[in-house]
């Protein structure tokens, strides 16, 4: 969104635990259309780090190439970012891990980035369990080069070219499940108060987090007969259950009633309330989120909130075994085996 | 001697007698046709290995087909008193245990030379030459009547004609002892059977025939403290030694083995003694695009990175070696070069991406391109391609070959000096960014090289963020698209490497010590055929200066050499002659200056081809001051 920001910022913000305003989260103006779903996740993802106390430049951020890939240079301005190759991210936000393992790191894609041509990228990253947030703003269409349908746009979904999408759609969600993430989650632009938290508790979990955002595209795919049109989601809109973020050494003070909320403790000690809607939870049970994506979206309805998470499940550092410290701190005395070392090899080879 | 093997010798030995031998002391080829998964890998490594512990220079070459079992596979050992370690061409000693490939084989051995043979079954009548000798020993025979299971059946036959080789050639017995011992280190219950396989076959040849043959070893002290080894293994080492942390890869031949060799070593020599974990990361991706993705990230977020491939895997990487150049983000490539286009020959060499790899991408790029000839070379260049690329912060491309890769290579020892600092470039620290008060600018030419500080993430609190893209962005890394500012980018960009020229391998010169116009450049693993063929040439009096480069941008050595040359002849293995047409167009040199020299069948390149072409093209044009008449007499021999 084009708009000039007024540099007075009230005297009193609030501040966090590292004595940072809202502000120091923030990134460039954005030069998204107005009204564009994905800055309302920029702002998600800025209210989240703000309130977790995240030091900004402990943060990268990677993208692929599409609207929803500019958008890091519109949040957390503090962070070293990385705009890739179109779809992909996973890729380098996989080697970026390998070499500091204690940074965290936010991946920002779009259905384009992840569907289509990072489909196979998207997959493979969460085969190998990276341990970081991936976050597809999904508009079902391809704003940049003006509105081609996406693989996840519905079939039968129309969009501003009025032709109906005849192909079926891919649910990034179900994939997910299937390819092993430990953190699954659908969200939508238009309800912050079930993003900011979702995104928190992704951000917390040691693991690879997807969260899949329904952001409508306002110019392209915001018509009557869009399933991605705000109008469409908020009818058709079903959440798995309210939700609760307490961040580690936060007191809890809100009051549950017994049975009715379910705590998942996440690895670094804080705690997601879910408080339930109709029945079980299954937030645990792999098969059944699937199964629960499934039967929505034959009642043409879309399931969102947290869907699936394994707080245990191990990271591709654990998978391979490599040392605590960030391999890219390791210096010559650490790597470099040296002169006798290489007489030995010599030898061996004569 | 028993009755049976009297006649044997008698048939066979009169037929050596009669004929010329191939051939000569410590100066022969001989070539092993055998079945692929039959196990005889190791049973010829002990041959190849045996004739080097002798002290003689060996050159053994795989050649092998894209399969797992039952196609025909060669290992060829070229065994030279003279130190000539390239491919010579032709064959004195066939040993024809491959029935599928016999024919081809008897084609292609030279007049005079041994054709050994299993004699279980009589010889096919459609084998016979009149012009060589035959040698039968009846393998299978000999393993039925020793071994009852079909597996030590196959594998023992192929120890077997090694301990007939054994009695052949010389090979002292001692030394396939002392080989076989080392071989089955920690499984000492092999030993046994393997040394009685090999005496099997020393023995039943050493009754039937005269040994040894005209063919044979000798033992010398011509290999000095040098070494065997893969190419591709020295790349893994020289990565481990140049503090590659991080490497990403996907399986294609003839790379596999260049991070498979970093893994063997690492495992070895990177874990921490304390908790045993791993001081390195093998990532193998789901294909190329993600390898190097995988790479570029890891460089990015400041460890030292690299990646291995074949052609196939650098046009897929193509889109993203672009992003590194232009977004200037260090990483390495290790191209394994094999025979294109597309897939080729798959298990054949050629060094053909020399185009694809200097150009890589779309728009306006050129890469750092290094050429290594030797194992030794690979392990120097692999290390200091690390350096390379930190202090360039661009993409470093290693462009080894199949030939050089995958076969044991006689190469001086590698050597480590203890007190060499890895390069990281230009990177401004916490400290230095605490100090600073300007504004930082991450594509900021601060010293007028072209480079500019990068900083890693994660360094500081508040300064030195900065955002990566592919766009075009200003010195401060903001997106523009403002055209003055694009151009700045890309001349910078020239700048540095105008930077890398003088930074790069500088070419290696030989005077020939004769006044010559004439010249030679070479490259990569061509480096052996091509000392040969200048030691040849030399004899029939064409002199020739030569150069080979060791990377690319050129330095200004390389226009100055082909400019003191009426002719330069540019010896490559690809069809279209793309070095040649680099140094055209990079050097600006008038094409006719330079003439091609080339092969690409897929077998390593002959010092035999070379001569010929050169010969070719100084028989038919005046060259000054070369004696007329050594021309006509070296044009006159078709080799």
């Amino acid at each position: 969104m084009s708009y000039i920001r007024p540099h007075f910022r009230h005297p009193e913000q609030p501040v966090n635990d590292l004595g940072y305003t809202r502000r120091h989260y923030e990134g460039s103006l954005s030069t998204l259309c107005a009204g564009c779903g994905h800055d309302s996740v920029s702002a998600a993802i800025i209210q989240a780090c703000f309130e977790l106390s995240l030091p900004p430049h402990k943060i990268a951020k990677l993208s692929g190439i599409g609207c929803s890939s500019k958008t890091p240079t519109y949040f957390l301005g503090k962070s070293h970012g990385f705009n890739s190759v179109h779809g992909r991210m996973p890729s380098v936000a996989t080697g970026a891990n390998l070499a500091n393992r204690e940074m965290i790191y936010i991946g920002i894609s779009g259905d384009g980035d992840t569907a289509s041509i990072g489909l196979g990228q998207f997959a493979h990253v969460i085969r190998r369990g990276l341990n970081m947030l991936y976050l597809v703003a999904n508009n079902g269409c391809y704003g940049l080069t003006k509105g081609q349908d996406s693989a996840t746009a519905d079939r039968g979904s129309v969009s501003r070219k009025g032709v109906p999408n005849p192909f079926e759609a891919i649910d990034l969600c179900t994939m997910a499940l299937q390819t092993g993430a430990s953190f699954v989650a659908r969200g939508f632009s238009g309800d912050k108060a079930q993003l900011e938290p979702l995104i928190k508790a992704a951000l917390c979990h040691k693991g690879f987090a997807f969260i899949d955002v329904i952001s409508p595209c306002v110019t392209f795919n915001n018509t009557s007969r869009s399933s991605m049109g705000y109008e469409f989601v908020r009818d058709h809109i079903d959440a798995t259950g309210k939700m609760d973020f307490v961040p580690l050494r936060q007191e809890i003070s809100a009051n549950y009633e017994p049975g009715s909320s379910q705590e998942i403790t996440l690895h670094d000690g804080s705690v997601i309330h879910l408080y339930k809607k109709n029945g079980a939870l299954h937030q645990h049970d792999r098969n059944q989120a699937i199964r629960n994506l499934q039967t929505h979206r034959e009642q043409e309805q879309i399931l969102t909130g947290l869907l699936y998470l394994d707080p245990d499940h191990c990271e591709f550092h654990d998978t391979l075994g490599t040392v605590k410290q960030p391999l890219r701190d390791l210096g010559e005395g650490d790597l470099c085996p040296g002169s006798r070392a290489l007489e030995a090899i010599n030898a061996s080879l004569r | 001697m028993n009755t049976r093997a009297k006649q044997v010798r008698d048939k066979v030995v009169p037929d050596t007698e009669k004929r010329k031998s191939a051939g000569a002391v410590n100066d022969f080829v001989i070539r092993f046709a055998n079945v692929n998964g039959t196990g005889s890998a190791s049973a010829n490594n002990l041959f190849a290995k045996a004739v080097f512990r002798m002290g003689i220079p060996v050159s053994p070459k795989n050649i092998f087909p894209s399969n797992i079992q039952g196609l025909p596979t060669w290992f060829e050992v070229r065994v030279s008193e003279k130190g000539y370690l390239g491919r010579r061409g032709g064959v004195d000693m066939l040993v024809a245990v491959n029935p599928q490939s016999q024919q081809q084989d008897l084609e292609s051995l030279e007049s005079g030379g041994y054709f050994f043979y299993d004699s279980t079954k009589p010889l096919s009548p459609a084998l016979q030459r009149p012009d060589i000798n035959y040698i039968g020993v009846p393998l299978t025979r000999i393993c039925l009547d020793e071994y009852s299971d079909p597996r030590q059946r196959q594998l023992f036959r192929n120890v077997i004609y090694i301990g007939a080789l054994a009695a052949l050639l010389a090979i002292e017995f001692d030394v396939l002892k002392v080989l076989v011992g080392e071989q089955f280190k920690g499984k000492e219950k092999l030993i046994a059977p393997n040394m009685h396989a090999l005496e099997l076959g020393f023995q039943y040849t050493r009754e039937h025939f005269d040994c040894p043959l005209a063919i044979r070893v000798e033992r010398r002290d011509l290999v000095g403290d040098r070494i065997l080894l893969e190419g591709n293994d020295a790349l893994a080492l020289g990565a481990i030694y140049g503090g590659a942390t991080v490497a990403a890869w996907y399986p294609i031949t003839p790379s596999t083995s260049v991070v498979d060799a970093f893994d063997k070593y690492a495992r070895r020599l990177r874990i921490d003694p304390g908790s045993g974990d791993r001081k390195y990361a093998i990532a193998q991706a789901e294909d190329e695009l993600a390898a190097i993705g995988i790479a570029i990230g890891a460089a990015w977020n400041g460890a030292r990175a690299f990646t291995a491939t074949s052609g196939p895997g650098v046009s897929l990487m193509s889109e993203f070696i672009g992003l590194a150049y232009f977004a200037e983000v260090p990483v390495v490539l290790f191209d394994i070069q094999r025979s294109g286009p597309s897939t080729g020959m798959p298990t054949r060499t050629q060094q053909s991406d020399i185009f694809a790899a200097a150009y890589a991408s779309h728009g306006d790029t050129r890469h750092v391109l290094l050429f290594p000839s030797t194992p030794r070379e690979c392990f120097d260049m692999a290390a200091l391609s690390f350096d390379l690329a930190d202090r360039l912060q661009t993409p470093i491309i290693v462009l080894s070959d199949l030939d050089l890769g995958m076969n044991d290579n006689l190469s001086a020892p590698l050597a480590w000096d203890d007190g060499r600092v890895y390069d990281r470039g230009k990177v401004f620290n916490q400290v230095q960014l605490e100090a600073m008060t300007e504004r930082y600018g991450r594509y900021l030419d601060v010293d007028g090289d072209g480079i500019c500080y990068r900083t890693y993430p994660g360094t500081h609190a508040e300064k030195g963020a900065y955002f990566t893209r592919g766009t075009s962005r200003d010195e401060y890394a903001i997106y523009t698209e403002d055209g003055d500012a694009y151009v700045r980018n890309m001349d910078r960009l020239l700048l540095k490497w105008e930077t890398a020229r003088t930074l790069v391998p500088a070419p290696e010169l030989r005077d020939c010590g004769h006044k010559t116009s004439a010249g030679v450049i070479f490259f990569g693993s061509s480096a052996a055929a091509c000392d040969e063929a200048l030691e040849l040439l030399a004899d029939e009096n064409l002199h020739l200066n030569s150069l080979r480069l060791r990377s690319f941008p050129f330095s200004d050595e390389v226009p100055a050499f082909i400019g003191r040359h009426e002719k330069v002849f540019v010896v490559e293995q690809n069809r279209d002659g793309q070095m040649r047409k680099l140094l055209i167009a990079e050097c600006e040199i008038d094409p006719r200056q330079l003439l091609s020299v080339r092969h690409y069948n897929g077998m390593p390149i002959t010092a035999r081809n070379i001569c010929r072409q050169i010969r070719q093209e100084l028989g038919g044009a005046k060259v000054t001051r070369i004696d007329r008449k050594a021309v006509s007499k070296g044009y006159s021999e078709r080799t």
